[in-house]
């Protein structure tokens, strides 16, 4: 039991000195279950991400357009892959978070929940829920766990244009014509307080924020990461000149922030609780790839099989 | 559950260009040697970050175990004489 | 007017698979397999964005690459209907890609000799991209050929279901033979032998058969297509018909 203590207090000593933790290295078990939970929702978020973007590959307005959007949500399969990869150095397989996931018992983030039904919303969400996410995702390339860490790293490189994508949309959806500009305001209108809900509860009601914060996942509480989102996005919204549906927005010189209105943390919750507008649909899909694919893997694993198994008998007649 | 075996996983390294050596990016899942190498293509070099690939089926590496660390690497610790500031030279003596 | 047709068909085979290959996005077997499809499918978009930036410089005026993505009409495409076959499963996918693959290929070696400089240069990068897809399919006909008994009855339902298709490649209008006679065109005569040579090799180490049947309504490069393809240009050409005339 010592010996446990000891160990404990010598890990966090290294975290606490910046030091990194790899796979190998002995860790608290509650170490090794939260970063299982947190890599998989992260590897989860950015599968079933690829969603509500993927409903408008095929109808994207231009060829460009059609080509950026499909490089980005390519991309966030490669995101998830990344950090299935990280989760999977801890002792879980890929293969366990997929079924987690199927089932329900993983969470991803609720913004997922929520539909795409224009071709602004795909500005929108470039803008609004990559902007957010990227707040997150930089902190994180300095979090403790080196996989994890090491993946963020290559994600948000390959992030930063994902955001400019999604303004740069928006930019032109602003300076077109009426409809276009309307588009555009109705698509920030759905997505803005969605995009607020993203950095969790307040953190009154946030239990996980203090642990989070000792082995560097978090390395700003929930609140202060959504006032950096919202004084970082209220100058882009006017520049584009789109109102941010929120009356009570408002410059506070004395805070040197924006305050902003009451966030509806019942709507929060009815999402994160699996009622939100189209969890159902997001997870049928991400089941029905997965079942539907199932006799591929199995077909590739029995083919590669036989390969070894001639090649042996091969070498067996050759000696 | 899925009753299918998961495909084997892979450890992907990759040269970003000649001159330089091969770094470990990460894992990806492949049934052969073969598949790995063209996942990793996919995967790994959307964006030109390679020009040659390895891969290695994780369950072939051998590595050093977290608690045998101290026997295996602190040695090395109090060994400063391989390292060129133990030795004393004069400060005016130059290319040396 | 026949090199506006030949230059349509070319880029049409592009945009009609890249487009199937698009609708898989999100869905596909395994995470890797899904980004080897959508790299795949991105190739074929650069294709198409060169041939239609080409010949949006020929035609000149208020012309534009989307113009000519987005604003025709089923009878004014001119790919073969394979191309515009169903995702019915991953075994259709995969067979309909090689299938069309080997034919790129060879297509594209002629190309790089065509007269016509800006074909053969569009040729010539497109011919590495050709050369990976079909390693990348060939490899997977054959994994689940000779997978597992149930791959294998996939395939098969597959190929025979796909491979009437394959004969319309070979087929040369008037407006062909003519661009062929000038050197701008390939001349798919010329390498139809080697491409059976090539599939049935592939086919056979595969444990596949196919049936000599051909579909004679194939008339895709005539214009004339299955029902498949109104339903792709309805989601294809949706925002540019329901906005026209706006910039994105």
């Amino acid at each position: 039991m010592g010996d446990q203590i000891q160990l404990e207090e010598l890990f966090q000593q290294r975290i606490d000195a910046g030091g990194k933790i790899e796979p190998k290295d002995w860790m608290p078990e509650k170490y090794r279950k939260t970063h299982i939970r947190q890599i998989s929702q992260h590897a989860h978020s950015e599968i079933v991400g690829m969603l509500p973007e993927g409903n408008w590959i095929t109808r994207a307005p231009s060829l460009r357009r059609k080509v950026g959007l499909l490089a980005k949500v390519q991309d966030e399969a490669g995101h998830g892959l990344y950090l299935y990869s990280a989760a999977e150095t801890l002792g879980i397989s890929r293969d366990e978070m997929f079924d987690q996931l199927h089932t329900g018992k993983a969470k991803y983030s609720s913004i997922f929940n929520y539909p795409t039904l224009s071709w602004a919303d795909i500005g929108t969400i470039g803008w609004l829920v990559d902007g957010a996410a990227i707040i997150n995702q930089v902190m994180l390339t300095r979090t403790s766990f080196g996989p994890y860490a090491r993946a963020m790293v290559r994600i948000c490189k390959e992030e930063s244009f994902h955001q400019r994508q999604g303004y740069e949309i928006m930019l032109g959806l602003a300076q077109g014509t009426p409809e276009q500009k309307a588009m555009a305001q109705d698509a920030l209108n759905r997505f803005w307080w969605p995009s607020l809900m993203m950095f969790g509860p307040r953190d009154e009601d946030s239990p996980n924020t203090e642990l989070s914060v000792k082995w560097k996942i978090k390395r700003k509480t929930n609140d202060e990461l959504r006032q950096q989102f919202i004084d970082i996005t209220v100058p882009q919204a006017e520049y584009l000149g789109l109102t941010i549906p929120d009356p009570d927005l408002k410059w506070n010189d004395e805070r040197g922030h924006y305050d902003f209105g009451e966030i509806d943390w019942d709507e929060f919750w009815t999402v994160v609780k699996g009622n939100g507008p189209c969890n159902t649909e997001r997870l049928k899909a991400r089941v029905d790839a997965w079942e539907e694919g199932a006799w591929v893997r199995e077909a590739a694993l029995a083919y590669s099989e036989k390969q070894v198994i001639k090649k042996n008998q091969k070498a067996k007649l050759a000696s | 559950m899925s009753t299918t075996q998961e495909w084997p996983l892979y450890e992907i390294f990759i040269r970003s260009k000649n001159g330089l050596e091969h770094r470990h990016v990460g894992s990806l899942h492949a049934t052969d040697a073969q598949m790995a190498i063209e996942n990793a293509r996919d995967v790994y070099t959307r964006r030109e970050e390679g020009v040659s690939i390895w891969v290695v089926p994780s369950a072939e590496i051998t590595a050093t175990q977290s608690d045998e660390a101290g026997e295996i690497f602190q040695p090395a610790a109090d060994k400063v004489y391989r390292h060129p500031t133990f030795y004393e030279l004069p400060i005016e003596l130059k290319h040396i | 007017m026949s090199l506006r047709t030949y230059i349509l068909s070319l880029s049409d085979n592009a945009m009609i698979l890249g487009h199937r290959l698009s609708e898989l996005c999100g869905h596909g077997p395994t995470l890797e397999t899904d980004i080897a499809l959508t790299n795949i499918s991105l190739d074929f978009f650069g294709q198409v964005r060169s041939y239609l930036q080409y010949l949006a410089s020929i035609d000149g005026d208020q012309v534009t690459e989307d113009t000519l993505a987005f604003l025709r009409t089923e009878r004014e495409h001119h790919n073969c209907i394979l191309l515009e076959q169903p995702n019915v499963d991953f075994a259709h996918i995969i067979m309909r890609q090689y299938l069309f693959d080997v034919f790129q290929l060879l297509q594209l070696e002629q190309q790089m000799l065509s007269t016509d400089e800006t074909i053969a240069a569009i040729a010539a990068k497109a011919i590495k991209e050709a050369r990976y897809h079909q390693r990348f399919s060939e490899s997977w006909v054959l994994r689940l050929g000779d997978g597992t008994e149930v791959s294998h009855t996939k395939m098969q339902t597959a190929l025979d279901t796909l491979y009437p298709f394959v004969h319309e490649l070979f087929t040369q209008n008037d407006w062909e033979k003519e661009l062929v006679e000038q050197g701008i065109a390939s001349d798919v005569k010329g390498f139809e032998s080697r491409y059976y040579d090539t599939v049935f090799q592939t086919l056979k180490s595969a444990n596949l058969s196919k049936d000599d049947i051909i579909n004679r309504y194939a008339q895709g490069k005539n214009g004339i297509h299955t029902e498949h393809l109104g339903y792709i240009l309805t989601e294809l050409q949706y925002m540019q018909r329901a906005y026209p005339n706006m910039q994105w």
